[in-house]
């Protein structure tokens, strides 16, 4: 007997569901990739439904030698996230060139799941998780088409069944979910081009880099607090702070990791940030932070770093004073450095700067005097501004004067250190949109800011914010209220309509609330899960413990439906009677073949156990008078359930 | 293939109905007696037995020699019916299958002389050595029961019983039937080669026209038209037809044949089931009945695509017997 072929009615089903699969690839594989896979699953259905012969084997070798080394002159590997998945595409294609039987389909279909995986080394979200399960239906629904080749399938009871298969899977799943003993990390790493293209705050500023991060409304991070939520116009949230300027470009330099020493003037805020992978060490905090989360530590200049770049998303407790007084003992080298400027760069502005010490001696007085110019004279709080010229701050000051934070605390920073102040820039991000649904705040990636520190002696390092005296909407109410209407800004950004806001929230709870449950399931929150269920040390015992029960409980609560499914399926009680006497039969090594008929069956039987014979005849005869002869009687069905119930092989 | 032996307990659990032993008896007989002249090959002469009482016509396909011709005169010797053969061949004509109309000079106008078709058992002889033309005015006649010529329809005798003998088409000289015409025949068997030891009691017998010249019929005209109007009676299930239809759909639905069986097809299997169980004994179709006449019915109307062509050697009824699960 020849292996079972696959029809072409599963053909097209099983191409339709990988290329459903596929489909999210497209926008991040190369196009001749998907061109490639496209054309060999379209030639394999011309075939299927010319009723051809499928390609030769040498023909498919040459196909599969030059796919592999298209894919590694395009990416220079064939290992990796993107080659991987490519190459596993082409494959899977060429595959399905081949595919004859069902054993050939079914490993195929055995791909496709795995496909469905590589979809979530790209993205985790909701949608995409939405997307996955709806393949995992579509695939699952084929497989089951395969493997009923005798039964005709209509595509709905496909569906169908797939669906019950997988509502039916689906407490498993949770209780899995919730109770598989989880470890602190990944299990394994991530290829390591798996975090490239993720925006963010960076190691350096220069203008145009902030307003460029503006125009993304891309999550940065969510905070739940667990006091009152400070003022908008209070959240500093702290990230790279910068000390040296070469040419108009800001760099974070050198880390020193003296003690920072600080006294909290006002009763601290507590808090926790999930913080979305940003590929980078910083982790964000209130200024001032007042503790060093786990696995990480803090600068003498206050940044929270974490000891490897932050590639998950990344959940941590924290406390911060708002009002603090820090840094009045610095370090005179740090001084130093916070003096320093580029030679013979900005000119104007060191001349001026200059200028404003003679007429101010005292610090604050000169500070003042620099803000009231922010905010008396002409300048422009814009996301896009005029070119700058090799002075960025000359040009800036004298010239354009409108443009973005970063410039504004670039300018100030300069002139304070021209004046003889030391100064440095801290980026971070400043304000948040409150979610009132999840009540969390949210810092988006158009939240980013950038602000200027000045040392003062007697007082240490105090923070002046440029922005806020030539806009100050823009730290009262955020980038949206601050800057031109024509400003390109993201759609997110805008607060104009009310439905949308409310729908932003909605969906950005339920995004948060995934994050937190689903993608940030962790041991914390296992033990958190369990301590719920009554159980307070979560070893790997007590997991396999509450493992076995939670599946034990729900095979039983299952099988009930089963049981009603398989009878349902068997409602005629002469074919009942009939299949118990087989599968008594069978399990003795004498099982029915699926096309045998009963008479068949029963000479058989008398073959291979003459003492069985006038048993088995006797019921045969009753069963197949009963099935398939002309008005079967009620006492010949008792006759033959009885028989059947004292049958023993 | 299943064990098609007859049950005696089935026999016995009939007897409310005396008609039924009486006939197995009388067609048991006959089979015996055509089995006593084509030797070893008492399925394909149940077979044909049972294509005779479903109403239907045989075609029998196999190389010259193996006793195609034999057979039909067997059977009709045996049920004493008249019998004509028509040897097909490329210059014969329709009028020579039908008969003609010639002038009679008593002055009592045209007149028509019955061709060899008018006949109870029409023996044509190699049927693709003929034109298009001339197998289709024997086929038509076969379909409809009757002739009609020059504006007149004639029936043809009851019962009408056509065997059509053709070389195998890959031998030279032929017109192979096409699908269409098919159809028509009920069943389609092949004699094959006889298996030693019936070789060896052929060579050892007697001539086997002479026996053939002293069979003596053993069923009259009217026991044998009841026997068909019988078998249209056997009963059939509705777990049998869910049998049938599932063996029809996955023929149209498998790669493995180019087109699905008809519903023409799907009775014929049923019409040639009935007459298998009757001549079983029982009153009702069993699936071992389809499964017996299976072979026969669907051979020559299920053209074999994908793997099952290379696969040389595999049996497409065989294969479609095992792909579907009795439900």
């Amino acid at each position: 007997m020849t292996a079972p072929t696959i029809s072409l009615h599963n053909t097209v089903w099983l191409t339709a569901a990988l290329a459903l699969i596929a489909a999210p690839h497209a926008e991040r594989l190369p196009a001749w990739v998907m061109v490639l896979a496209a054309t060999l699953a379209l030639w394999r259905i011309y075939l299927g439904r010319a009723r051809l012969e499928l390609p030769r084997r040498p023909l498919l070798m040459v196909v599969v030698a030059g796919a592999t080394a298209a894919v590694f002159l395009y990416y220079r590997t064939i290992f990796g996230r993107d080659a991987g998945v490519a190459l596993l595409i082409v494959m899977l294609a060429l595959k399905l060139l081949e595919t004859r039987s069902q054993r050939d389909a079914l490993l195929l279909i055995f791909l496709g799941y795995f496909l469905i995986i590589t979809n979530f080394l790209y993205s985790q979200t909701i949608a995409a998780a939405l997307y996955m399960l709806g393949c995992v239906w579509i695939i699952t629904a084929t497989m089951i088409g395969c493997n009923h080749t005798q039964l005709q399938q209509g595509y709905r009871n496909q569906l169908r069944t797939a669906g019950l298969m997988l509502a039916q899977s689906a407490p498993l799943m949770l209780v899995l979910f919730l109770f598989f003993p989880r470890t602190a990390g990944p299990l394994w790493g991530l290829p390591h081009d798996a975090h490239a293209g993720v925006s963010g705050l960076s190691d350096s500023m220069s203008p145009g880099n902030i307003a460029n991060l503006s125009l993304s409304d891309a999550v940065a991070f969510r905070v739940e607090f667990k006091s009152a939520i400070p003022e908008s116009r209070r959240m500093y949230w702290r990230g790279p702070v910068m000390w040296d300027l070469h040419g108009p470009t800001w760099n974070v330099g050198r880390y020193y990791f003296d003690e920072p020493k600080y006294q909290g003037l006002s009763a601290p805020v507590e808090y926790t940030v999930t913080l979305e992978p940003h590929n980078k060490p910083w982790l964000f905090a209130l200024d001032l932070p007042g503790q060093v989360p786990p696995r990480a530590k803090m600068s003498g200049d206050l940044q929270l770093l974490a000891t490897a770049p932050v590639n998950s998303r990344t959940r941590y407790e924290m406390k911060s004073y708002l009002e603090a007084r820090f840094g009045a003992d610095e370090n005179p080298l740090a001084l130093d450095r916070a003096l320093r400027l580029p030679p013979a760069s900005n000119p104007r502005t060191v001349e001026f700067a200059r200028g404003l010490r003679q007429k101010h001696p005292d610090d604050k007085a000169l500070i003042r005097e620099v803000l009231a110019m922010f905010r008396n004279e002409k300048f422009y709080y814009t996301l896009s501004p005029p070119l700058l010229g090799e002075h960025a701050v000359d040009d800036f000051l004298f010239q354009t004067r409108s443009g973005f934070c970063e410039i504004y605390a670039s300018s100030f920073a300069v002139l304070m250190r021209a004046a003889g102040i030391p100064a440095r820039i801290v980026t971070g991000y400043q304000g948040g949109e409150f979610n009132p649904l999840g009540g969390y705040i949210i810092v988006r990636q158009a939240d980013a800011h950038a602000w200027t520190e000045v040392w003062l002696p007697g007082e240490g390092w105090v923070r002046v914010d440029p922005t806020a005296a030539v806009s100050p909407l823009r730290i009262q109410s955020g980038i949206a209220a601050a800057v031109p209407r024509t400003d390109p800004l993201p759609l997110f950004a805008r607060g104009a309509y009310p439905w949308l806001r409310q729908l932003r929230f909605t969906w950005d709870s339920l995004a948060n609330n995934w994050n937190q449950w689903v993608l940030g399931y962790n041991p914390e929150r296992q033990r958190w899960v369990l301590s719920r269920v009554g159980i307070d040390e979560a070893t790997w015992h007590a997991l396999a413990v509450v493992l076995i029960v939670a599946t034990g409980l729900i095979m039983l609560a299952l099988l009930p439906l089963m049981l009603r499914t398989l009878k349902a399926r068997v409602n005629d009680p002469v074919k009942r009677a009939y299949l118990r006497f087989c599968s008594k039969l069978g399990r003795k090594g004498l099982p029915r073949e699926p096309a045998e008929g009963p008479s068949a069956y029963a000479a058989r039987l008398s073959r291979l156990r003459p003492e069985l014979a006038p048993k088995v005849s006797a019921i045969t005869r009753l069963y197949v008078a009963l099935r398939y002869g002309a008005g079967g009687s009620t006492a010949a069905l008792r006759e033959l359930e009885q028989q059947v119930r004292q049958f023993s092989a | 293939m299943p064990d098609t032996g007859r049950n005696p307990q089935d026999v016995a659990n009939s007897a409310a109905d005396r008609g039924i032993p009486f006939m197995t008896t009388q067609i048991d007989k006959i089979v015996g007696q055509v089995s006593s002249i084509i030797l070893g090959k008492e399925r394909q002469i149940r077979l044909a037995f049972a294509c005779l009482l479903a109403r239907g016509h045989l075609l029998i396909e196999d190389i010259p020699g193996v006793g195609k011709t034999m057979l039909a005169h067997a059977l009709a010797a045996s049920l004493g019916l008249g019998f004509q053969r028509i040897q097909f061949t490329s210059d014969l004509l329709p009028a020579d299958i039908l008969g003609v109309s010639i002038y009679n000079r008593e002055g009592r106008g045209f007149q028509f002389h019955p061709g060899p078709i008018f006949n109870q058992v029409v023996l044509a002889d190699e049927v693709n050595r003929a034109t298009p033309k001339a197998q289709s005015a024997l086929l038509e006649a076969m379909e409809e029961h009757q002739v009609t010529t020059e504006g007149e329809t004639r029936r043809l005798p009851q019962p009408f019983f056509v065997i059509a003998t053709q070389n195998p088409s890959n031998q030279v000289g032929t017109f192979p039937l096409p699908e269409s015409q098919l159809d028509r025949f009920l069943m389609r068997i092949e004699l094959g080669y006889p298996d030693t030891e019936a070789e060896r009691a052929l060579l050892q017998g007697q001539d086997r026209r002479d026996l053939l010249e002293q069979l003596s019929p053993c069923l009259d005209v009217k026991t044998l038209i009841e026997l068909q109007v019988r078998a249209r009676r056997i009963y059939t299930s509705s777990a049998l037809l869910d049998y049938v239809q599932e063996l029809v759909n996955y023929t149209r639905r498998a790669a493995d044949y180019v087109n699905g069986l008809s519903p023409r097809a799907a009775l014929a299997l049923l019409h040639a089931a009935r007459a298998w169980a009757l001549m079983d004994g029982r009153e009702h179709v069993v699936p071992e009945d389809v499964q017996a006449v299976l072979p026969g019915v669907v051979g020559h109307r299920l053209v074999p695509a994908g793997q099952l062509t290379r696969a040389n050697g595999v049996d497409i009824a065989e294969h479609l017997i095992k792909q579907v699960a009795i439900p």
